[in-house]
């Protein structure tokens, strides 16, 4: 299920320039109305501001810890989140007793949102590291779960009739025909589950507020009207989770099922 | 005679089967009661952070008879749906613009595309900043969440119209107006309600979170972060149970039947 497919048969540079065009107009709009006075100053920066905001919190090291702590807490959450995904996943759908037990479970945990339990993660395991990662574990282990298991039912059972054909015993099955069959779909597990970790880290941060961490300082910032830092940080967000997802799941899929010829490159 | 007979039994599972059925799916909840009480009596956590069912169902009878439970969710509905009703309007406008003319499809893509990967809890706090505490920022941040997916699936919905149905129509003398209502729409419909299923879902996990940030007076999410301090246990399991109840419903009543009555009708979806 991923969001969109960009169509990407238009003329390639008009639409550069374009976009340009428009980024240049809307932060001219935007430093237009930050400077008339018509706002508080604190409350809408100028953007030479937020960018030596920007500048400054990375030179002192201040963003890159923060950001390195986040990091560590999405990485481990969804590190958890794939160790206990991807197997739950594929014994859902490989054994029938398993899919009837988690199968009930997961669809009834599933529509809470992960947020809805960070007071009670705060009550039961404090305010900190603990927590966050509990809550971007629960966050990203749905996505896996169920990515995992269509993908799994999901595989041709021409191939595993062929295969079982051609002498293959169970294990070779298993690793030759059906974990790569289900590659896409758990790769889109893994997107989302990131997508989500990502989200969710963000909001545990704020909420379960602890010393380090983007979220808290786009929360702290604030308490003391730094809107400069908060957007700053907000960039660094944005980047960091888009990187993410062009560049180690675009170059996963690169390297496995595109290579594979098992999916087409959609996105541009 | 008997082929029928044997159709209808296909068709209508016998009732020893249903009961099984319906045995099946509430097993595991009964195994995970049990533990939660073992854990509970066992004594493992205090009783105060880790109450019995027992206790949590009587809190959740006492909140909802007061009122009080109701109105919390009654007034999170309420912000879910106005933010949502936003998003919907704008979120189809502009992606119906931006599928129809390359203009504005150059000047709104690249905002989209800035501001979609972009949690959408990291805008609260500026939110919060730039229109203070309670409904209009909790609204307006769902909604401008919500947006985005609906632009994004709207956008691809209109281009991914057939040529051939908009030629076939033109060439059978439909004027744009018709053309846009009789092909474009319904043809991008299946896309735009899997935006609008995104987007609400989307709206629905921020909604929680905003409602802990930005003290609203009433909502479930401030319930539970309010219980928090008191160390109401069970109210903030009521709570979320609520939550979970609410995003269910949300779901499977008013998305699925959306899609019944509509692209699964047409035959464009199967069901």
């Amino acid at each position: 299920m991923s969001d969109i497919a960009l169509p990407v048969t238009r003329p390639r540079n008009r639409s550069i320039l374009r976009a340009a065009v428009t980024l240049i107009a809307v932060a001219l709009l935007y430093e237009a109305l930050a400077r008339s006075g018509w706002f508080a100053a604190a409350l809408l920066p100028t953007l030479p501001r937020i960018w030596s905001a920007l500048i400054g919190s990375l030179a002192d090291g201040s963003m890159i810890r923060h950001a390195l702590y986040t990091m560590y807490r999405v990485m481990l959450g969804f590190g958890l989140a794939i160790a206990v995904g991807l197997p739950l996943g594929i014994l859902m759908a490989r054994f029938r007793p398993v899919e009837n037990f988690f199968l009930p479970l997961v669809s009834a945990l599933m529509p809470i949102p992960s947020f809805a339990l960070v007071p009670l993660f705060m009550l039961w395991f404090g305010i900190g590291n603990l927590t966050t990662i509990l809550i971007v574990f629960y966050a990203a282990t749905f996505p896996m779960v169920f990515n995992t298991w269509s993908g799994v039912r999901a595989v041709n059972p021409l191939w595993l009739r062929a295969a079982s054909a051609m002498g293959a015993n169970e294990r070779r099955l298993f690793w030759k025909v059906i974990i790569p069959g289900a590659l896409p779909f758990v790769i889109t597990g893994m997107r989302q589950a990131f997508l989500r970790a990502w989200i969710a880290v963000v909001g545990a941060e704020m909420i379960a507020a602890s010393d380090w961490g983007l979220g808290w300082v786009i929360f702290d910032a604030k308490e003391f009207l730094n809107a400069d830092l908060m957007l700053a940080s907000l960039i660094v967000i944005g980047a960091i989770g888009f990187l993410t997802e062009r560049l180690v799941f675009g170059s996963l899929e690169r390297a496995t099922v595109l290579r594979w010829g098992m999916m087409r490159a959609t996105k541009g | 005679m008997t082929n029928e007979a044997a159709t209808a039994l296909v068709h209508v599972p016998a009732l020893p089967q249903r009961l099984r059925a319906i045995w099946r799916t509430l097993f595991p909840f009964l195994v995970v009661a049990l533990l939660w009480e073992a854990v509970a009596w066992a004594g493992v956590f205090p009783r105060k952070l880790f109450p019995p069912l027992e206790e949590i169902f009587a809190g959740f009878y006492r909140l909802t008879v007061s009122g009080i439970l109701p109105m919390h969710a009654a007034q999170t509905v309420l912000r879910l749906l106005t933010g949502f009703a936003l998003a919907a309007v704008a979120g189809i406008v502009i992606g119906i613009a931006m599928g129809r003319s390359r203009r504005a499809e150059d000047v709104f893509l690249p905002l989209v595309a800035i501001g979609a990967p972009i949690p959408g809890l990291a805008y609260a706090p500026l939110f919060l900043l730039w229109f203070g505490l309670g409904n209009l920022s909790s609204v307006l941040l769902v909604g401008f969440v919500a947006a985005f997916p609906v632009i994004l699936n709207t956008w691809t919905g209109v281009k991914a119209v057939k040529e051939i149905w908009l030629r076939s129509a033109q060439a059978m003398g439909a004027d744009d107006r018709r053309i846009f209502r009789h092909v474009i729409l319904p043809g991008a419909l299946p896309y735009i309600l899997t935006g609008l299923r995104l987007g609400l879902a989307q709206a629905w996990r921020i909604l929680v979170a905003v409602e802990m940030l930005a003290a609203v007076p009433w909502g479930l999410g401030w319930m539970i972060f309010g219980a928090r301090e008191i160390l109401n246990t069970d109210v903030m399991m009521s709570g979320i149970i609520v939550i979970g109840l609410i995003g269910l419903a949300l779901e499977k009543l008013v998305f699925q039947k959306l899609e019944d009555y509509t692209v699964v009708r047409w035959g464009m979806v199967t069901a």
